[in-house]
């Protein structure tokens, strides 16, 4: 399985902020290895973001989203306490789900 | 004797049904996954931007200065480029990422709802220097927003 996320969600006035850093190779499928053998493509393929008990993101990605991905999102009715949980699930079927905190 | 076989058949054919639903129930074979929508393939997959929008069902788009891109104007390093889009076009419930010249031309696509402001930053690829677009849906419509980044090392190959 993969290494966890590290998720951080922060009020800033009303809004939520939500940054996540996900472990993953990301491969494209295009590129070569060494001895010139092309690395298979895994990468994510889906990801969403509860809050609060309720879906607020849910996103598609491809092969062009770099290694480690990266997210940020912010968003509105979220308060300090409320519980974030990330899921994403790859080409290959590995998934992760994660949890923080809102700050 | 052949009563008795026809029995074991139905037997059998229970047995199985029975751990499959089984398994249905205890969530380990879920007909569909936790995950709201299968991904897209035939967007994912297209090679070119037109055909990305059209597996998005963006048939046609409108620009819009309310659909804010930010890309820098020149990436080193092809294999991160920080991408920031916001949209301020009333009731957006998703954004995609689209990179022209990549290989395969959708970078990524979200939804938002209960509370989740139409906005994301993520990181990508591109291969080489390419228009990047936006495009935001809103109602049943679709808007876009392109900026060109120029790109010195391409983050797909390598």
């Amino acid at each position: 399985m993969a290494d966890p996320m590290k998720i951080r969600a922060q009020m800033k006035g009303d809004v939520a902020e939500i940054r996540i850093l996900m472990s993953h190779a990301m491969e494209t499928g295009q590129r070569k290895d060494a001895a010139g053998n092309t690395v298979p493509a895994h990468f994510i393929q889906s990801i969403t973001i509860d809050v609060g008990g309720k879906r607020v993101v849910d996103g598609q990605t491809g092969t062009a989203i770099s290694r480690n991905p990266v997210f940020g999102f912010k968003m509105k009715g979220a308060k300090a306490g409320d519980k974030v949980v990330v899921n994403w699930v790859d080409n290959k079927g590995d998934k992760r789900s994660d949890e923080a905190t809102v700050a | 004797m052949e009563m008795n076989q026809t029995r074991r058949i139905v037997l059998r054919g229970a047995g199985s049904f029975g751990a499959l639903s089984a398994l249905i129930m205890a969530g380990v074979l879920k007909p569909t996954a936790a995950f709201a929508a299968d991904w897209n393939k035939a967007a994912f997959e297209a090679k070119d931007t037109p055909a990305a929008l059209k597996g998005l069902g963006a048939g046609s788009t409108a620009d819009s200065k309310d659909l804010v891109l930010k890309v820098p104007d020149i990436a080193e390093n092809g294999a991160v480029v920080p991408v920031d889009v916001i949209s301020n076009i009333p009731n957006t419930t998703s954004i995609a990422i689209l990179v022209d010249k990549n290989p395969t031309a959708l970078s990524a696509q979200f939804s938002f709802a209960n509370g989740a402001l139409p906005e994301v930053s993520a990181r990508i690829k591109m291969g080489q220097t390419s228009l990047v677009k936006a495009v935001a849906k809103a109602g049943d419509k679709f808007y876009i927003a392109q900026k060109e980044c120029k790109v010195t090392v391409g983050g797909c190959g390598g």
